[in-house]
């Protein structure tokens, strides 16, 4: 990258690959998000994905591959930032361990771990952000995405920024911490007991008589729109980050135009 | 048991069908995940207590020959036998060895997982021997002829009807010709049952949760107290047990204790913890005349030094699989082997073979759960990744998998070629989709459409649409 000259922290967005192609909205509300709290963000042109449906699949080799070239893509950067905990964890927590014995990345890809956040935790724990200026008429449930909880710790963060939306109400899911059963490949390799997992999902959702359900990884939120269309649910599915953004112009994830 | 993981979608398919098991595996999921929370928050030192019993177990791993040696030397001193069996097929036949020279007829069993991985009942029956199950859950499945499905409920997928329905079946050859229904009852006339076997009983088997290496101790715990009755009124007590199992000290099996019954059911402690020390010393007034201790590696020692060495600091709490979802979806039996839920996802490709338990590893989410919840910190999902590794590196996974893997890696690291091509397919995929916003049917994403729409993308990749300018 060319540095800018800037004070503002400057950031390499990551985009992933789910939001790059599904639903380029989130990537534009992580942009907005992270530009509003002060940051400067760039989108390296050399990103494809973090290389995860590899790596879960027990390929290494090409999960190797993958890994040098996100490392070389985000070289420079203050910080790494994801809209999705999957991939931020992957980039954070799995690079390390899978590159410790390259001696060209091993140390770079450690010297990165420490600069990747996921969007969220990002804008509150690294910029304190305390609020946002968007507005949301409705009630929403708030499903914790397995690797940013466990993985980043990823828990209260978006809870706190979704509390300053004004006209929302955020509605406690009592199974918010249980897996939707998304897994990547695992949704579609065992697609019947995925599916099973997420009617239970999609019942505790719809228990909670929210408007809408809300997550920050695209990837359970497509599962968990998935089953509620099925059902003919008429419960939103979007990803946090469209909401904080006032970005909800759109339609939901898995609604017509 | 033979293995029957290779058969875990259809398995796992059957399981999501079959409504009396769903009821069952509601239950428990509701129970078991509301009591550990309370038994974890109410110790304040609980994280403090599982660093601890990890350090243990890595210090007794780390110095596996020196605390097996001293435990064999302690049993001896106290006149007990330690048998070394490398394979299941050598300690069924030193139990039925033990067994003839005891001349056994009848023999009481307390619950045990690797009495399941040498499938000793079997055996025992095909030679002559009857073994009756004490524990109430291994009593129910033994006479539903199932194995468990759960490592400390082993019928656990049954429910109280099916239950009632057995009872109701197999007691009336004892003159119970009532079909009890409540669960107090239930016990009750399991217990009037099996009283009397116990007296009737040559030998006693039990398992053990711990190995004391400084006293020859072995321990079990029970809710039942059926594993004292078990040891102490036959002639014989053989302990059928597993070399990970050994600890240094009273005082470290205390510290692990405390967090077993905490994960397992959510108890401070289980109702009872009995250690046997050798056979009946003069001046005891109870006790068997004889001490055997069968112990058993089938592939433990291979797993030392490992990327999966952690596997073997486990101690059968079976809070893992009370917080998988998968578990919680399937239950036990779709796992098609002995340790069910992510333990078994973990350990039973080194027993069986990654061929044959192909599908444990490779059917999880990887949420993390397990390895929250695991009071020895295993790192349950990193260990199911090598095995995925292993698999694939081994040609297990499925050609066709690694062909389309290995297509899409390609395209994936030439982010040129990637761009044009996904930006092509999205907008193909967002024009079919725009209406509807979802598809109901995808010939390539079967797995996903057949119970679940597909959410369409909007269109215009998000990099095709930076590309062109947009920022906002």
């Amino acid at each position: 990258m060319t540095a800018p000259e800037s004070d503002r922290p400057q950031i390499g967005l990551f985009v992933t690959c789910l939001v790059d192609l599904y639903r380029p909205n989130v990537g534009f509300a992580a942009l907005k998000l992270l530009e509003d709290a002060g940051c400067d963000v760039t989108v390296p042109a050399a990103q494809t994905c973090c290389g995860q449906p590899a790596y879960n699949s027990g390929n290494r080799a090409d999960t190797i591959d993958i890994a040098r070239q996100v490392v070389d893509a985000f070289d420079g950067f203050d910080y790494v930032v994801a809209p999705s905990g999957s991939c931020a964890g992957m980039l954070k927590s799995h690079y390390p361990g899978l590159l410790a014995d390259d001696p060209a990345y091993g140390a770079r890809a450690a010297e990165m771990s420490g600069r990747v956040w996921e969007l969220i935790s990002f804008l509150t724990d690294v910029c304190g952000v305390t609020e946002v200026s968007a507005k949301c008429e409705g009630s929403a449930a708030y499903h914790d995405s397995c690797s940013g909880l466990r993985e980043l710790k990823v828990k209260d963060q978006p809870r706190r920024l979704l509390a300053s939306v004004e006209g929302l109400e955020v509605r406690e899911l009592p199974t918010a911490d249980t897996c939707c059963g998304f897994g990547g490949t695992f949704s579609v390799k065992y697609g019947d007991v995925s599916t099973e997992i997420v009617n239970r999902k999609a019942a505790d959702i719809r228990e909670t008589g929210a408007d809408m359900v809300l997550a920050g990884d695209l990837g359970c939120l497509m599962n968990m729109a998935g089953k509620l269309k099925r059902e003919g649910d008429r419960t939103k599915a979007r990803h946090v980050a469209e909401v904080l953004a006032g970005m909800t112009d759109t339609p939901a994830i898995g609604e017509g135009s | 048991m033979q293995p029957k993981s290779h058969a875990f979608k259809e398995s796992a398919r059957d399981a999501i069908a079959n409504e009396n098991l769903q009821t069952a595996l509601g239950n428990l999921k509701e129970g078991f995940i509301a009591a550990r929370a309370n038994a974890a928050a109410g110790l304040k030192e609980f994280e403090q207590m599982r660093d601890e019993a990890r350090e243990i177990k890595n210090h007794t791993l780390a110095n596996l020959d020196y605390y097996l040696d001293q435990f064999e030397q302690k049993v001896t001193e106290q006149g007990g036998t330690v048998h070394w069996c490398a394979t299941p097929e050598e300690a069924r036949q030193t139990i039925l060895d033990l067994c003839r020279q005891y001349d056994a007829k009848k023999v009481t069993k307390g619950k045990s997982m690797v009495s399941e991985e040498i499938a000793i009942n079997d055996f025992l029956e095909a030679n002559d021997i009857e073994p009756i199950e004490t524990d109430l859950g291994e009593y129910i499945i033994q006479l539903a002829k199932e194995p468990p499905s759960h490592i400390i409920g082993p019928a656990v997928h049954k429910t109280k009807d099916e239950v009632a329905d057995l009872f109701h079946e197999h007691h009336q050859k004892y003159g119970l010709n009532e079909r009890l229904t409540e669960a107090e009852d239930l016990v009750a006339e399991a217990r009037k049952v099996l009283r009397s076997k116990y007296f009737e009983a040559d030998v006693g088997i039990t398992g053990a949760n711990f190995l004391v290496a400084e006293t020859g101790t072995t321990t079990i715990v029970t809710n039942e107290g059926n594993g004292d009755l078990t040891q102490m009124l036959p002639d014989a007590h053989i302990v059928i047990s597993a070399i990970d199992k050994v600890v240094p000290t009273l005082e470290d099996m205390a510290t692990i204790l405390r967090v077993l019954a905490r994960s397992a059911t959510g108890q401070e402690m289980s109702v009872y913890t009995t250690l046997s020390t050798g056979p009946k010393r003069e001046g005891d007034l109870d006790g068997p005349r004889a001490f055997h201790v069968v112990l058993l590696d089938n592939g433990r020692s291979e797993l030392l030094g490992t990327e999966k060495h952690d596997l073997l600091r486990c101690i059968r709490c079976g809070s893992c699989m009370n917080h998988c979802p998968v578990y919680h979806a399937v239950g036990g039996h779709a796992y098609g082997w002995v340790y069910p839920g992510p333990i078994g996802a973990a350990l039973d490709p080194q027993m069986i073979g990654i061929e044959d338990a192909f599908h444990l590893p490779h059917a999880s989410t990887f949420c993390g759960r397990c390895e929250e919840v695991c009071p020895m910190r295993i790192p349950l999902p990193k260990i199911m990744r090598h095995w995925r590794e292993e698999a694939y590196a081994g040609e297990v996974t499925p050609a066709r998998e690694r062909r389309v893997l290995e297509a899409w890696a390609f395209v994936a690291k030439r982010p040129k070629l990637y761009r044009s091509l996904t930006g092509l397919g999205m907008r193909v995929m967002g024009l079919l989709g725009r209406r509807k916003g979802r598809f109901k049917r995808l010939p390539f994403a079967r797995g996903w459409t057949k119970g679940r729409d597909l959410p369409a993308p909007e269109g215009r990749t998000f990099m095709a649409q930076y590309q062109a300018g947009r920022r906002r």
